[in-house]
């Protein structure tokens, strides 16, 4: 130490300095200007295959890909993105994946870049098992039916092998198969809200000024606020899933006016942030995903999912192929998919709250009181354990918003890319700055 | 041979710099420059000549948003100011030992220590409703209601930028400091200069090209900024960063491109006019 001579000091501070400058500039690995490598595989054996997965945090799932490995005998690797980064590097970086798991209001984006292959459905097994509404657009003539947005059936099909085309009829040639999908609606603190919330207008309700929050995306965070606004009367949509210009700029005027009013504490972006908002109490009422409340009821936070008199918002992801899949790496892909449809994955997700693409497939794989729980919607015979060991439930506990077809048949919109995305983001932003 | 070979040297010894400047830093502001002037449609660009970029960021939002951004620059940079030069003063005056001076110095990048989020994260526990401080205030009965405005807001959003950001503007400061030759401050006192006198003739003139370059840090930080700006603002504070954010997070690249070139030159001009002030050359 004694050596030190004030010039070095000065030399080494500034080298610090420079460094802290260097590193708060460095893009995080995993972002589109500094993508995380791939592996790269070029061999005829399957065992050496390793398909390279991107999506978002809540879809890849280490021990989904641990058993696969296992079950397959191929390799996986995974990285987690945020929905946009996700969708950047679906659109601007085709090499960088071999399977895309995206969710469908992606696909107006993603499909016209030529970046995904179509899926040959006559090579996928249990196809016909897949929930009807994914497939045909019908589901026992319930209100999902005659849902708005980017509903998954109006971009589940292309109109041929090498289309870039949406086909309105079910033809050979499918965008994605279905992986995660849930009904999403607010999530509140029971204990800080002190009674039953069954309405979407409740989010601009004065009685909890300053502490609701929504989404800062403005894809889905502007479908929450037109839950709200049609809910409360404020305003009508002919279709909330593609608004005109003059219906954008009446939703962002209400916005700014709540906004004004100091009725939200927080918009978050992600799950994090959402379930972080909520156990802290700094946020009471706010839309939320269904993983979100449980990570925040695993805390030992109540929370609940609160099944609304309007119906719900539904959002779904699926599994979709890169254009570079060939050969054995594209029968590999094709296997994968096989394997995901056949049950375990669905028995694994259906655990975590969501739902399988196919249940029936997935119902082998769990016990009857976890089906009747999460799919049925009956009290828990016992304690329920999600797939990392949390009791999520306890005995004789029912699961917010009842059995699959009450929630799932009552999705009234869809996450949504609107005809006029550019204009909605502008004046989004607009509502930010405001 | 070793004559041109010593005219050579020079040239040289910059060449790898240059080629790593024009490769990482020209070019990529190049190509967005270019992009910039591209056609998009929602999900695709094509290489065009079109200003309706630039025409669709000249609004009223754009202007409203560099306002903020401006607010948000003046206030960090004050507080960072104030804040900074007395440590740095500190730092450099009153702490006798060079090891003293090190370990204090070292202290000051603690915010650095730790990650982004888990930093934003834990300002919730102190100043969120249910907060340290707002628990602090009540249990004395200072307030009844929890004071709001000390998380989610542009208090604490100039709250996060300055602890993040503070030591940009010490390390310059403490080694301007350091620089001062200590017998200018004994020949002033000699000549009967008081204590206000002596920091105002000659450590504060002598100080200015580190409060420059420190200042240059915090305009390039701030400007740019929107990690903070979101989390510390819950979402709600707009800054030119986070909007560009939100265009490419919705793919609109060419709108995206457009305002970063704008916002590179407005933060070009603030720092061509902090050099026509102060001289920095000396104190490279």
């Amino acid at each position: 130490m004694g050596k030190f001579s004030r010039r070095q000091v000065i030399r080494t501070g500034l080298a610090a300095g420079a460094f802290l400058t260097a590193t708060r500039c460095a893009a995080p690995s995993g972002t589109p200007n500094n993508p995380a490598s791939g592996p790269q595989v070029n061999t005829n054996q399957s065992k050496d295959v390793t398909l390279r997965l991107i999506g978002t945090g809540v879809s890849q799932i280490n021990d989904i890909r641990d058993k696969a490995q296992e079950d397959l005998g191929f390799k996986f690797d995974m990285r987690a993105l945020s929905t946009e980064e996700n969708n950047q590097i679906a659109i601007t970086q085709p090499g960088q994946y071999d399977i895309f798991d995206g969710e469908y209001f992606s696909l107006p984006l993603v499909v016209p870049s030529g970046n995904l292959q179509p899926i040959d459905i006559k090579r996928i097994t249990n196809y016909d098992k897949i929930v009807s509404f994914f497939r045909t657009g019908e589901f026992k003539g319930m209100p999902v039916e005659k849902s708005q947005g980017t509903a998954p059936f109006k971009v589940q099909y292309l109109t041929g092998a090498d289309s870039k085309e949406f086909s309105d009829t079910p033809t050979d040639y499918a965008t994605l198969i279905p992986f995660q999908y849930n009904a999403d609606t607010l999530g509140y603190r029971p204990d800080l809200v002190g009674r039953t919330i069954e309405s979407w207008g409740e989010l601009f309700n004065e009685e909890f000024k300053g502490k609701t929050s929504i989404l800062d995306i403005p894809q889905i965070g502007i479908m929450d606020a037109a839950m709200v606004a049609e809910s409360l009367g404020l305003m009508t949509f002919a279709d909330k899933g593609n608004m005109t210009k003059a219906e954008i700029d009446q939703i962002i005027e209400i916005l700014k006016e709540q906004k004004a009013n100091g009725q939200f504490r927080a918009f978050w972006k992600t799950f994090d942030e959402s379930v972080n908002l909520m156990s802290s109490g700094e946020v009471v009422l706010q839309s939320m995903w269904s993983p979100a409340v449980t990570a925040v009821q695993s805390q030992g936070t109540e929370c609940i999912y609160a099944p609304l008199k309007e119906g719900y918002r539904g959002w779904g992801g699926g599994i979709g192929l890169s254009k570079n899949l060939e050969g054995v790496n594209l029968d590999a892909a094709y296997e994968y998919i096989n394997w995901m449809l056949d049950g375990w994955v669905g028995a694994f997700l259906g655990r975590q709250g969501y739902y399988s693409a196919a249940p029936e497939t997935a119902r082998k794989f769990m016990s009857t009181s976890e089906w009747d729980f999460w799919y049925e919607g009956k009290p828990a015979a016992e304690d329920i354990v999600d797939p990392f060991g949390k009791t999520l439930a306890k005995a004789g506990v029912s699961r917010d918003g009842g059995s699959f077809d009450e929630r799932f048949g009552n999705i009234v919109c869809w996450n949504s890319t609107m005809e006029e995305n550019t204009y909605l983001v502008q004046k989004w932003n607009e509502f930010i700055a405001s | 041979m070793s004559e041109t070979w010593k005219a050579l040297k020079p040239y040289a010894l910059i060449t790898p710099q240059t080629l790593v400047f024009l490769l990482f830093l020209v070019f990529p502001i190049l190509m967005i420059g270019v992009v910039s002037f591209w056609e998009f449609n929602g999900y695709s660009m094509t290489p065009a000549f079109t200003l309706a970029n630039y025409q669709g960021i000249l609004t009223d939002v754009t202007f409203k948003t560099y306002l903020n951004t401006f607010k948000f620059l003046g206030m960090v940079w004050l507080a960072t100011l104030l804040i900074g030069y007395p440590v740095a003063y500190f730092l450099a005056f009153h702490v006798p030992k060079l090891e003293w001076q090190i370990l204090l110095f070292l202290v000051c990048t603690i915010p650095f220590w730790t990650s982004n989020i888990i930093r934003m994260i834990s300002w919730v526990p102190l100043l969120g409703r249910e907060g340290l401080v707002n628990q602090m205030f009540m249990g004395v009965g200072l307030i009844q209601q929890p004071m709001e405005f000390l998380l989610y807001s542009d208090f604490a959003v100039v709250l996060g930028m300055v602890h993040l950001y503070i030591i940009f503007m010490i390390a310059p400061i403490f080694n301007s400091l350091m620089r001062i030759e200590r017998s200018l401050v004994t020949a002033a006192e000699d000549l009967g200069a008081s204590g206000l006198q002596v920091f105002k003739e000659v450590i504060l003139p002598l100080s200015a090209p580190g409060i420059a370059i420190g200042s240059i840090f915090i305009v390039t930080l701030v400007m740019g900024e929107f990690v903070t700006v979101r989390l510390m603002g819950g979402g709600q504070s707009a800054s030119v960063g986070k909007l560009i954010q939100t265009q490419i997070g919705s793919l609109q690249y060419p709108l995206a491109a457009a305002n970063a070139i704008v916002l590179l030159a407005v933060t070009m001009l603030i720092i061509v006019s902090i050099l026509r002030v102060l001289d920095i050359r000396k104190e490279l």
